[in-house]
């Protein structure tokens, strides 16, 4: 019988957010940090996002996607945290026994005394928007065609419509046209883009690629090989009218609609999950309902910037070191306020704050339930509002950090704290 | 002259910032910090973009390589530009910030890697 | 020169394949596909049904119910999953439950065993999660779930294995016979054979025009199909059917043997033969019909829509006969539900047909009835993981991280005698892309393997036939580089 190896804290996943997470824990105290990553090498999605804008409020800097992860990586590497590269995680039960498996390992078990899960997002698919019509090639989420084009080196097709307007979508966009394909057009089903402002300008604008809002794809033709797309104006409640329908020849059809939390084995080790963001329900310290399992980036909520992951990242690092230390009194493991979604509000993370775990501020990431012009962000407690911040523009594509004093919070008897959003006064 | 409402991509906050020619120069309103003036004011007169792409790379794990202009180039030379990258091919071992091409089509901006990549022999 | 020419790589041409070729015959079995089982065969809803449904006396339920107590067998004899899960037909009215007593007392007759009426109590305690306005349900222990697609896959590696020659994209042409030989002419080639069997499924009144005025048409009949993640896959436990009635026949819904849930179909008429695709409206009507069986099912958690497509027969049933006019050529027609369950008694009626043809036949002494061992590397132990990684490391890594698929497996089903050459071949064989993300991760690495194994370029790679390519070239163009 083989002792199984335990580390003090076993990342799965090498993302942004992992990277982060693992040179935190490392930095405050871990001796044995372990990384897991199933692809071949560490830096996550960032390997392929090949354009820049990565690493403004981190860097001060516009870099690109491999120049942000690199530097972190070279951190990583630097502090002599180990890694598992083309490592799976199969399984984690509530021990905290991981088992993976990878060519150089085999099938083995892990143990981890705090686990931080960093798996990121996938791609919300075809069949998940349940669009009708016939199952040629040519169809493809933004995220594979990148890899296909950035990594691979290999086109995807040469006449491609864009359905969703997703960040993905629009840098694919530029890329696709940048690569010799024609991008026909980019549909999106709300009256408002889904992705950054800068990414409409420079994706689509500087290339004259029309934006169709209120659209969608209805139908899906060709036997083999994509043929053409059915595109429809859609009203307010998004439904097609069907009167303006009409056909898009192209050979390929991207997906950029929306990304998903990957938390399948976040609710294998009986993780509680946020039925709004799809990802663990977190506290101040990105611990998951779970005692000593933490959870950040994409696998916690969808982040439009990847600065903020590593934000969240560190975060989660820096909690594994204090859960390490038996900082976190178990006995009053219920003992916390919630954040709560007021009106106008998506979702909030974290969703739990324990007061003795605060430092002096805490950060509130939030994003709205659709466009807002002229508003106030209003933070309720009960019933008195604490603070108001105004604000011209808020849109649900961009998210909104709320840096909350903590001594607005502490030393009250309050079960929670509410944030919503108010007309102008 | 009429106003123009330009979007400011210098960070992801995209302001809307409206600028309009004055006797004085330019009168640049709607921008949250001095970088917004800058770039509408550029994006007015000589608009430029960092330009992004790959190049084949031999001996390496993976067959791109990333790069990336090290300066932002006049938006009427991103096609010439892409051109150019396509024209190359070159071997693993490759440092991050390596000049692929220097002074890009004399646009005074070098092409440079992305990231570093080890030379790695194939099975 | 062959003794019998098989036309159609379905479940019913491979099935009769491998039961042939436990005799001393030269057989060839021909599809006009890239693959085996693209056709009928890929979509349907996956039951072997227990065989109260068809007319007491009709060529249906005779097979239907023979061909049901065989397939015990033959999975364990080619490593293919069958599980008899039982189903349940629910009863919601008066109405209901007189056609509920129809089909029990048809079901007698057929010789189906196991049949029961459950009260509601009963019936629920089975299912807890279907609408509790049902009233009775008729119990079926012996209905059965299956990997159609596998099936017909192994038993094609079988009868190769045992001497059957396999020949795909070859489309037949034309067939003439002259002095008691049939000539065919398929793809570039010319076949030529004593016995022609006709089983092409939705083209067998096209191909039976070749040689004949056919006695009957074919008619196409599509029904749409939703399929759930796995996460749903725990909702029911055995196969939910609801009662024919004046509405219709109501849709299927059914754990898969994947653990997944397929809901569907409903039954439309089409011209198009290869009519392969989803409706907005005929989704609907499924999700409607669906409701009625019970209302906790997930639609949000859909990872697949898709469509197949049964030959209906001018005629009602199963045509399975040699042609009165023209010895030699056997049709094997019509072959609409429940002739996935029909299958193996089927091919053992061809066999008896061929036999009489041939005044006697002699038996394959060499006849291997197990196929070459699927490693499924989800099932095994710890320990044989371990010791499988050790001697192939391979299946050490993780290709499709939904489906757990390694690329050991994904390489063996490739390098079989009938393997896979495309990104939907690979798919329907060990399933990497079947998950959540729809190959959304896992497809560059399928396709590099594909290349690999097949020694050709990665952009060559078809999702399924000729012209479903994936990828246009290279991004740089106008190069001549070469791999160092």
């Amino acid at each position: 019988m083989i002792t199984m190896k335990i580390y003090d804290v076993v990342i799965i996943g090498g993302g942004p957010a992992g990277l982060a997470a693992a040179f935190e824990a490392k930095k405050y105290g871990a001796k044995e940090v372990l990384i897991i990553e199933r692809n071949e090498e560490l830096g996550g999605i960032l390997q392929q996002c090949i354009h820049n804008g990565f690493g403004i409020h981190q860097f001060r800097e516009e870099l690109t996607g491999p120049e942000y992860a690199e530097r972190f990586i070279n951190k990583v590497k630097k502090a002599n945290i180990e890694c598992m590269l083309n490592t799976m995680v199969l399984g984690i039960n509530k021990d905290k026994v991981i088992t993976i498996i990878s060519k150089n390992e085999g099938y083995i078990s892990i143990k981890g005394k705090a686990i931080i899960l960093s798996m990121g997002c996938r791609e919300r698919t075809r069949e998940a928007l349940m669009i009708p019509g016939t199952r040629p090639s040519g169809i493809f989420t933004a995220g594979t065609a990148q890899r296909f084009i950035n990594i691979e080196g290999y086109m995807v097709g040469k006449k491609v419509f864009i359905l969703g307007s997703g960040d993905i979508g629009l840098i694919m966009a530029r890329r696709l046209t940048l690569e010799g394909a024609e991008v026909v057009g980019v549909a999106e089903i709300l009256p408002y883009s889904c992705g950054l402002n800068r990414n409409i300008e420079q994706c689509l604008k500087d290339f004259d690629i029309p934006l169709l809002l209120q659209h969608t794809v209805i139908e899906v033709k060709g036997r083999e090989r994509l043929e053409g797309v059915v595109v429809v104006e859609v009203d307010d409640k998004k439904k097609p009218l069907y009167k303006t329908k009409e056909f898009y020849k192209c050979d390929t059809l991207l997906l950029s609609v929306g990304l998903i939390p990957e938390n399948e084995l976040s609710i294998q080790v009986g993780v509680e999950i946020d039925g709004r963001t799809k990802g663990p329900i977190v506290n101040e310290s990105m611990e998951t309902s779970v005692d000593g399992v933490f959870a950040c980036g994409n696998v916690v909520h969808v982040h439009d910037l990847v600065d903020y992951v590593t934000d969240e990242g560190r975060l989660a690092g820096k909690g594994a070191i204090r859960y390490l230390n038996n900082l976190f009194n178990k006995a009053n493991k219920g003992d916390y306020i919630t954040t709560e979604c007021g009106k106008g509000v998506k979702y909030i993370i974290p969703q739990r704050l324990r007061m003795e775990h605060l430092n002096e501020w805490v950060m509130l990431h939030l994003r709205t339930d659709k466009n807002y012009d002229d508003v106030e962000i209003q933070i309720v407690i009960q019933g008195d509002i604490i603070k108001t911040i105004k604000k011209s523009k808020l849109s649900p594509s961009e998210m909104i950090r709320l840096r909350i004093p903590s001594d607005l919070i502490v030393n009250r008897e309050i079960d929670n704290i509410k944030v919503e959003i108010n007309e102008r006064s | 002259m009429e106003d123009i409402i330009i979007v400011c991509t210098s960070c992801p906050l995209g302001c809307k910032i409206s600028i309009e020619k004055c006797d004085s120069g330019y009168k640049v309103i709607g921008n949250n910090c001095r970088r917004g003036e800058v770039y509408v004011i550029e994006e007015l007169t000589n608009p430029k973009r960092i330009v992004t792409s790959t190049v084949k790379i031999n001996k390496s794990s993976i067959s791109r390589l990333p790069v990336r202009t090290d300066k932002p180039i006049s938006k009427e030379k991103i096609f010439d530009c892409i051109n150019e990258i396509n024209k190359v091919e070159i071997c693993a071992p490759v440092n991050i910030e390596d000049i692929i091409i220097s002074n890009i089509l004399g646009t005074n901006a070098n092409l440079v890697a992305s990231r570093s990549m080890k030379k790695t022999v194939r099975d | 020169m062959y003794d019998v020419i098989i036309i159609g790589a379905g479940i019913i041409g491979t099935f009769i394949g491998r039961e042939l070729s436990k005799y001393r015959l030269k057989i060839a079995l021909l599809d006009k596909e890239n693959d085996i089982a693209n056709g009928t065969t890929k979509a349907n809803t996956a039951i072997i049904h227990a065989g109260y449904d068809a007319k007491e006396g009709s060529n249906m339920a005779k097979y239907n119910v023979k061909g049901n107590k065989m397939f015990d067998r033959v999975c364990e004899e080619l490593g293919i999953d069958f599980k008899r899960i039982g189903s349940l037909v629910l009863a919601f009215n008066d109405e209901d439950i007189n056609t509920l007593n129809e089909l029990y007392n048809r079901g007698i007759k057929n010789g189906v065993t196991g049949l029961e009426i459950l009260d509601r109590k009963q019936t629920l305690d089975l299912e807890p999660n279907i609408n509790g306005d049902v009233k009775v349900a008729l119990y079926a222990p012996t209905c059965g779930i299956i990997d159609p697609w596998n099936l017909a896959i192994a038993l094609a590696e079988n009868a190769i294995e045992n001497g059957m020659d396999l020949f795909l994209r070859t489309k037949v042409h034309n067939i003439l016979r002259k002095n008691d030989v049939y000539t065919i002419y398929a793809g570039e080639k010319t076949f030529e054979g004593k016995y022609i069997i006709n089983c092409s499924g939705l083209y067998a009144d096209k191909i039976s025009a070749m040689v004949e005025n056919p006695k009957y048409e074919l008619s196409p009949r599509r029904g749409q199909y939703f399929i759930l993640d796995k996460k749903e896959g725990k909702l029911f436990n055995s196969v939910i059917f609801q009662c024919p009635s004046k509405m219709g026949k109501g849709v299927v819904v059914t754990p898969t043997i994947h653990g997944n849930v397929i809901i569907g179909p409903n039954a439309e008429d089409i011209d198009d033969r290869e009519g392969y695709e989803t409706t907005y409206l005929g989704l609907n009507e499924v999700k409607e019909k669906a409701n009625m069986t019970s209302r906790k099912i997930n639609f949000n958690e859909t990872i697949k829509l898709f469509s197949g497509i049964r030959a209906e027969p001018s005629t009602g049933d199963f045509i399975i006969k040699e042609s009165e006019n023209t010895r030699g050529f056997i049709n094997v027609a019509g072959i609409k539900s429940p002739g996935l369950s029909s299958a193996p008694a089927i091919a053992e009626e061809v066999v008896k047909i061929v036999n009489k043809l041939e005044g006697g036949l002699k038996s394959n002494l060499n006849f291997n009835p197990n196929r070459k061992k699927i490693i499924n590397f989800e099932k095994l132990s710890d320990h044989q993981k371990n010791e499988i990684i050790k001697s192939n490391f391979k299946y050490g890594n993780i290709v499709c991280r939904c489906e757990n698929v390694t690329e050991g497996e994904i390489v063996d089903c490739i390098n079989r005698n009938a393997g896979a050459t495309t990104v939907d071949g690979v798919k329907k064989r060990v399933r990497p892309g079947s998950g959540r993300c729809q190959g959304g991760f896992c497809l560059p690495k399928v396709m590099e393997i594909l290349a690999r194994e097949l020694n050709c370029e990665i952009d060559e790679v078809l999702k399924n036939n000729k012209g479903s390519y994936i990828l246009t070239g290279r991004t740089t163009k106008g190069d001549n580089y070469e791999d160092l």
